[in-house]
């Protein structure tokens, strides 16, 4: 596009601009005014970024208000995740107790945090919505088997989180009044 | 010989290195500090000690401050392996940074730090060696200063070190020049025709009582501070070290507490380059222009105005961090194009002229 | 105390000298005649004459020996280069150092030479002032008084000795080949 190139000619530098005083006085006033302007370092330990919605952590799994555990053991989670950091070994809720519908539970369920990648893969296969990332972001340990997480410190990383449908405990009334869908 | 004289200019000698070495340690954590508030970050703040630290308020100061950084980067150089790589010459190797430290103290001797007011009303300028030639004493230390950047790029037998050392001699030989020219017009404007203080930097300093030459030679005084600033090899002008093309200049095979030497000498070159700077253009020890001094009589006058030099040239190296963290490095042929090509006619430019003024003016002024 | 510095810098200024004549390696060589010219200085410096002392420092010791020092780092001259022996060298040599070495004995030890020294400790003592003092105006009222004559005439000398430098470096018939060349951005 030969026609559409516009030359520009350099002008000569003033005398001013030759002694280069000018620019050194403006970036002087330049760096004068970043100096004494607020700063922008976060002093992380102690103040803690805020964590955006949606945030990838750590993963953990959840209980439901009722304080029971949400995972029934259907290894969707282990089966997706991309660098096989979940092992779950299934489990069966024995009959007396107050969840024995649901039937199954993990016996135990591990997830190595060194090799997840906090895809939220997980989460997103989750059909008891029981695992979630939630917001911890530090993780450090002496040993690599100290990162190898158990169910006891999952749970307790994920605590319980509002649960929307308490889809078994539906189940279980829709069961005793007599209209069972299933 | 009178030892008592002796020992007590010994002592003010060694008074001397000492408040200067524990500024330049200073000058680090400013020059850390001020860093990152120019780049919007906080800078060291984190560093403490102990038991000191948890002083209620001013452990706390310290902290937030940074100065217990000062303590930390110290003795992380004392701690570190001294590591003197295969390939160096030996001798040259450990020799450099001794001749890198030792031209930035000596000038000390001839600098007046401060004035005290006798009771009777004579003022006595306060300086370890009151000689006529002065700062020509100070010229010359400086010029040995270059050894050891050029020693340690030499010895290193590497290449990146020795571009270092080479850049730096070149830059030395170009700026020295440019460097004398700019204090001659302040020592022609100063002494009077029949005086006999010759190059003494105090006469200059109780010349300036009333007016000061940075703007009674504002020119000078430019081209002096920017001769300095080569001469100290402080950016723009820090070609020996460019850690961008040369990644660490002449000190990229030292280490530790070698390496601590060279750092050290580089920010007392750059607090005695400040108090010269004070001295000949910013009235040294004297209070403020077109004011009489308020120093009161004896002693207490003697530190206040101590204190108010110390001022000064604190005020100088904050300007020397706060043109460092604002301009970029030079490109080399620029440098020797600036030198060469710009300030040594400016400075000649500038001495003829003052030279012509005085001759002009001094006959009038003197009737 | 005077002795004692006095033999250390003449020890210092003729064991380096002998080092710069004797080594081989060019970087030892140079940082030996810093040292001798240091020690020259402090001889100066001994003697009362500081201002001397002080310059010495600064042109030779801080200007001339960086040079030196520069060009023997650029052209980088193997420390091992070799001397080859040259029979009329060796023989200008021995016949100069006898010379020299004659002439000067042959002064000390007469006894004119002695009446013909000027009274250094006399003239420092009873103040007759300005021909022996050590101070920066006495050099400028010599400088600007005595010899007005032989400054301006080395100062002329100094400027023809730069055109030439400036003519011979300048290859001036090579111009048009130099446009070769990139020409650096000027600034």
């Amino acid at each position: 596009m030969p026609g559409k190139v516009k030359e520009i000619e350099r002008k000569p530098l003033s005398l001013a601009e030759k002694t280069f005083l000018p620019q050194i006085v403006s970036g002087l006033k330049v760096t004068c005014a970043n100096m004494l302007r607020k700063k922008v370092t976060r002093e992380y330990p102690d103040v803690l970024p805020p964590i955006p919605p949606g945030y990838r952590g750590m993963p953990t799994l959840v209980k439901d208000p009722d304080g029971r555990e949400k995972c029934v053991s259907c290894q969707l989670c282990e089966f997706v995740c991309p660098p096989k950091a979940i092992r779950i070994t299934p489990g069966a809720i024995p009959e007396g107790s107050p969840d024995a519908h649901v039937e199954k539970a993990p016996q135990e369920f591990e997830i190595d945090m060194l090799r997840c990648i906090y895809c939220g893969m997980c989460q997103e296969v989750c059909p008891e919505e029981a695992i979630f990332l939630q917001n911890k972001f530090t993780l450090n340990g002496l040993s690599r088997q100290e990162l190898v997480f158990n169910k006891e410190r999952l749970y307790e990383a994920g605590g319980t989180l509002q649960d929307q449908h308490f889809k078994w405990k539906k189940k279980k009334e829709s069961e005793e009044h007599g209209n069972a869908q299933h | 010989m009178d030892w008592i004289q002796l020992a007590i200019e010994a002592g003010f000698g060694l008074a001397f290195i000492i408040v200067v070495m524990s500024m330049a340690g200073l000058t680090v954590v400013a020059e850390r500090k001020f860093c990152g508030f120019i780049q919007g970050r906080l800078g060291p703040n984190r560093t403490t000690i102990p038991i000191l630290g948890s002083i209620p308020f001013f452990g706390r100061l310290i902290t937030r401050m940074g100065l217990f950084q000062l303590v930390a980067d110290g003795s992380k150089f004392l701690f570190k392996e001294e590591i003197v790589p295969g390939h160096v010459n030996k001798f040259y190797y450990n020799l450099a940074p001794i001749v890198a430290l030792i031209p930035p103290l000596v000038p000390l001797v001839v600098l007046p730090f401060g004035q005290m007011t006798l009771a009777d009303g004579t003022i006595r300028q306060l300086i370890i060696a009151n000689v006529d030639i002065g700062m020509l004493v100070i010229l010359a230390f400086s010029s040995l200063g270059v050894y050891g950047t050029v020693l340690a790029g030499w010895a290193a037998n590497s290449k990146y070190p020795f571009m270092g050392g080479i850049r730096a001699s070149a830059q030395m030989i170009s700026y020295e020049l440019t460097m004398g020219l700019s204090i001659l017009p302040v020592f022609l404007w100063a002494n009077v025709p029949g005086s006999t203080e010759g190059l003494s930097i105090a006469n200059i300093v109780v010349f300036q009582q009333t007016h000061w030459f940075v703007y009674l030679q504002p020119l000078t005084a430019l081209l002096f501070l920017v001769a300095l600033f080569a001469e100290t090899n402080r950016a723009p002008f820090d070609m020996a070290e460019s850690e961008t093309d040369l990644v660490g200049g002449f000190h990229t095979e030292y280490g530790a507490f070698k390496f601590g030497i060279f750092f050290v000498s580089e920010y007392a070159h750059v607090i005695v380059g400040s108090g010269l700077f004070v001295l000949l253009f910013l009235g040294g020890s004297n209070f403020l222009p077109m004011l009489p001094n308020p120093w009161p009589v004896g002693i207490p006058g003697a530190i206040l105005s101590t204190l108010w030099f110390i001022a000064k040239t604190s005020a100088l190296v904050f300007f020397f961090i706060w043109i460092r963290w604002t301009l970029p490095r030079f490109r080399y042929d620029q440098v020797m194009n600036l030198g060469w090509k710009m300030l040594l006619p400016v400075a000649i430019a500038n001495l003829v002229f003052v030279m012509v003024l005085l001759a002009t003016i001094t006959p009038v002024a003197a009737q | 105390m005077h002795e004692i510095f006095f033999y250390f810098l003449v020890a210092l200024t003729a064991l380096s000298s002998l080092s710069v004549v004797l080594g081989r390696n060019p970087v030892n060589g140079a940082m030996s005649m810093i040292l001798a010219l240091v020690g020259t200085a402090g001889l100066f410096a001994m003697l009362g004459s500081y201002m001397l002392a002080a310059l010495q420092i600064l042109v030779y010791a801080g200007a001339v020996m960086v040079l030196f020092v520069f060009i023997i780092m650029l052209i980088d001259i193997p420390a091992t280069a070799a001397y080859r022996h040259h029979w009329g060298t060796l023989v200008a040599a021995i016949l100069s150092t006898l010379t020299l070495g004659g002439g000067l004995t042959f002064l000390f030890l007469a006894p004119e030479f002695r009446q013909s020294m000027p009274d250094i400790a006399g003239a420092a003592s009873n103040g007759s002032g300005l021909v022996f003092s050590s101070q920066a105006v006495a050099y400028g009222a010599g400088l600007m008084g005595k010899y007005m004559l032989l400054v301006q005439v080395i100062g002329i000398l100094l400027l023809v000795a730069m055109v030439g430098v400036i003519v011979v470096s300048k290859d001036l018939r090579a111009t048009n080949s130099g446009k070769s060349l990139p020409t650096p951005p000027s600034n």
